[in-house]
């Protein structure tokens, strides 16, 4: 599937509250061309029920049902239940939310919604960040990031949803990246075509966030996978394959590109530039970034 | 009709199954646990049909509802003390939302320290979620008012949540008959749901998205006008239940012997049906005193405990405590008195932490108050040196 070939028909309208360069709107776009109009948008706090704009305007073609924070796979799993007696099996129920949403605060539902099998697909789009509250840390933040709750910079690494959502053994789970428009529609596509729960995360770098500029989020993303901040992978029936840049880099077959190149074009990290080099953090975030690749290779190549 | 001898539990669990709710969303506590399980085990015998969601917490047991209610579909929950709490976020969401979610709860004791038993400090602390809330006396009363609750609730000109409270143990594990309707009967009094606004791919509407003061404001008075709604309809519907079943247990209030009473004792729940023992002696006894149980704690029966009011002092027992000040019930009263009435109202907080409150305690505690001789907040049975 090339990107001139991807479905025409927008669900995602214009108009809608995002800031310029959203990487958000990037995969909200892409993921409804991939699940077309039957499908109903659950979404908890999050940029997301900022974008989708002011009462009595919405910028979405499909219904969407807003919840709390944390409960966004508990409020799919009840819009699926109900669908399942009316007999609307078809309907893809799609929970949409944020990492804070996903790794935090939304995690115990998330965690409920897979073990009971429930047949959705939650996306997480990972800014890193609690970008609708104004920059504060979640559990996807990297190390050393500035937040506005890290001033001097974030000292613990971020978690590893990914293993964590494999632990639950589900049919279908996925990364992708806004910088991979193809990659990230095949997924979306292949998860609707599965029955069960199918997660699905996918990097979406902040400019405002992560303190570049608007016209560099698909840089950003790409350069994220090219230094292995980010992998491209899928987990399809216990079976991890990497995909793309991820999986050269999983066989060795390209070089993984030092983490100095992804985070020195973010504010969020100028501190470990100026006034001068922090060596050592910079090193302890590569070092940590090749022993997931290590750990990676023990368990899937 | 057929004479069901089980638990409040039980009972609640075969009326959720009578009202044939499409999705129920459920999380154990005790003392609800036999209630769910009841329910699952007419999922094992397919007498309920339904999808039964075991979610991991209370407060995705309420997302659930929230999203099937959302969705088009009759749900049903129940819960009790710190559940109901794990909840609260969610009661004002599916308020908010308008979604006529049918709840259970099983009023127990807020730890710590750990205590199972009645008190009413759960619910009572729901007061300004926007939900309906009912206080039963009897098993009996309890699956009448599940039923009457699904019919109330699903009505254009309410759409709100409703609750139905009772006490822990003394109702919900309690055996006792209730007579239960045909199929036919409950079908044909509750009706189908039919929403006016889902969850429709065929008719895309973005439900509760960024809204500004004004239009912010309209909801909360739209939710004060459904409960208002409710005030006129809840006696309604229990006439027409009336009608079909031969039985009443009040409207939102349950009048016993307030005829020529000049005291009226005002109650909740168990204590307002272990009252009625209490008054019944008292009136023997040539005490002109009536019982006013209040059904409804929202929407308050303002104009019939005014009304009781120009007749009667009030004697109220509160089976919770509003710290700071005293009983929620004696709070509600006195805020719709002030400047309209000049009934004295002696408060009463008793049976806390689910200390038992007999007859012969309400007795005491009405010759006090008919006699003057009280100060104007009791903590009734509270003991020293514990």
């Amino acid at each position: 599937m090339a990107i001139k070939d991807l479905p025409t028909d927008e669900c995602l309208l214009p108009g809608s509250a995002a800031c310029p360069g959203c990487p958000a709107t990037i995969a909200l776009r892409l993921v409804l061309k991939a699940l077309g109009r039957n499908t109903i948008i659950v979404i908890p706090a999050c940029c997301t029920a900022v974008i989708e704009s002011l009462y009595p305007y919405t910028s979405f073609d499909v219904p969407v049902m807003n919840i709390a924070f944390e409960a966004a796979a508990a409020g799919a799993s009840g819009v699926e239940a109900a669908l399942r007696q009316q007999g609307k099996k078809d309907t893809t129920v799609l929970a949409w939310a944020g990492d804070g949403g996903t790794y935090d605060i939304g995690i115990q539902a998330l965690s409920g919604a897979i073990e009971r099998q429930t047949n959705f697909i939650y996306i997480c789009y990972n800014n890193q960040i609690y970008s609708n509250t104004g920059i504060q840390r979640s559990g996807a933040t990297p190390y050393a990031a500035w937040t506005t709750t890290t001033v001097g910079g974030k000292t613990e690494f971020r978690k590893e949803m990914g293993e964590i959502i494999q632990a639950h053994h589900p049919p279908y789970a996925a990364q992708a990246c806004i910088s991979y428009p193809e990659d990230l529609y095949n997924k979306v596509k292949k998860a609707k075509g599965i029955r069960g729960p199918k997660y699905i995360e996918i990097l979406a770098p902040c400019p405002p966030g992560w303190r570049f500029g608007m016209e560099k989020t698909v840089e950003m993303g790409a350069l994220a996978v090219e230094t292995g901040a980010w992998a491209l992978y899928e987990y399809e029936n216990e079976i991890m394959t990497f995909n793309g840049k991820s999986k050269l880099l999983l066989e060795q077959k390209i070089e993984r590109k030092p983490i100095e190149e992804w985070i020195r074009y973010q504010g969020r990290f100028s501190h470990l530039f100026k006034p001068t080099k922090d060596v050592k953090r910079i090193k302890a975030l590569d070092d940590h970034t090749e022993e997931v690749w290590k750990r990676y290779r023990a368990c899937y190549l | 009709m057929t004479i069901m001898m089980d638990t409040g539990n039980y009972i609640a669990a075969k009326a959720a199954v009578m009202a044939k709710p499409e999705v129920v969303a459920a999380y154990p506590i005790t003392p609800q646990t036999t209630l769910v399980e009841g329910i699952a085990n007419y999922v094992a015998s397919k007498e309920f049909k339904g999808e039964y969601i075991c979610v991991e917490s209370e407060h995705s047991a309420m997302s659930a509802c929230i999203g099937a209610s959302a969705a088009g579909s009759r749900t049903f929950t129940a819960t009790s003390s710190h559940g109901l709490l794990l909840m609260h976020e969610m009661l004002h969401w599916a308020a908010l939302a308008r979604l006529p979610i049918v709840m259970c709860n099983i009023n127990r004791v807020v730890g710590p320290g750990w205590n199972i038993w009645t008190d009413e400090n759960d619910s009572i602390s729901q007061r300004d979620t926007g939900w309906i809330q009912f206080y039963c006396s009897s098993n009996q009363e309890i699956f009448d008012t599940v039923i009457q609750s699904f019919r109330l609730a699903e009505q254009k000109d309410i759409l709100l949540p409703v609750m139905i409270n009772y006490n822990a143990f003394i109702l919900s594990h309690t055996s006792m008959p209730a007579d239960i309707p045909s199929q036919k009967q409950v079908d044909d009094f509750i009706g189908t749901y039919k929403p006016q606004w889902k969850l429709d791919v065929k008719s895309p509407i973005t439900f509760g998205n960024i809204i500004g003061p004004d239009g912010y404001f309209k909801i909360r008075r739209a939710m004060q006008d459904a409960q208002e709604n409710a005030k006129a309809l809840i006696p309604t519907i229990a006439k027409e239940w009336k009608q079909l079943t031969g039985r009443y247990h009040g409207g939102l209030i349950e009048k016993y012997k307030c005829e020529g009473a000049d005291h009226i004792l005002l109650a909740m729940g168990a204590i307002g049906a272990e009252s009625k023992d209490a008054i019944d002696e008292l009136r023997k006894q040539g005490t002109k005193i009536g019982l006013a149980r209040v059904r409804t704690f929202r929407p308050f029966p303002k104009e019939e405990i005014m009304k009781l009011s120009k007749q009667a002092n009030l004697i109220i027992i509160d089976r919770n405590i509003s710290v700071g000040l005293e009983g929620a019930l004696s709070t509600e009263v006195k805020s719709i008195l002030y400047g309209k009435s000049d009934a004295k109202v002696y408060s009463y907080i008793a049976g806390l932490g689910g200390k038992d409150v007999p007859y012969t305690d309400i007795i005491t505690i009405c010759k006090k108050a008919t006699a003057g001789k009280t100060k104007e907040v009791v903590w009734y049975g509270l003991q020293e040196g514990i």
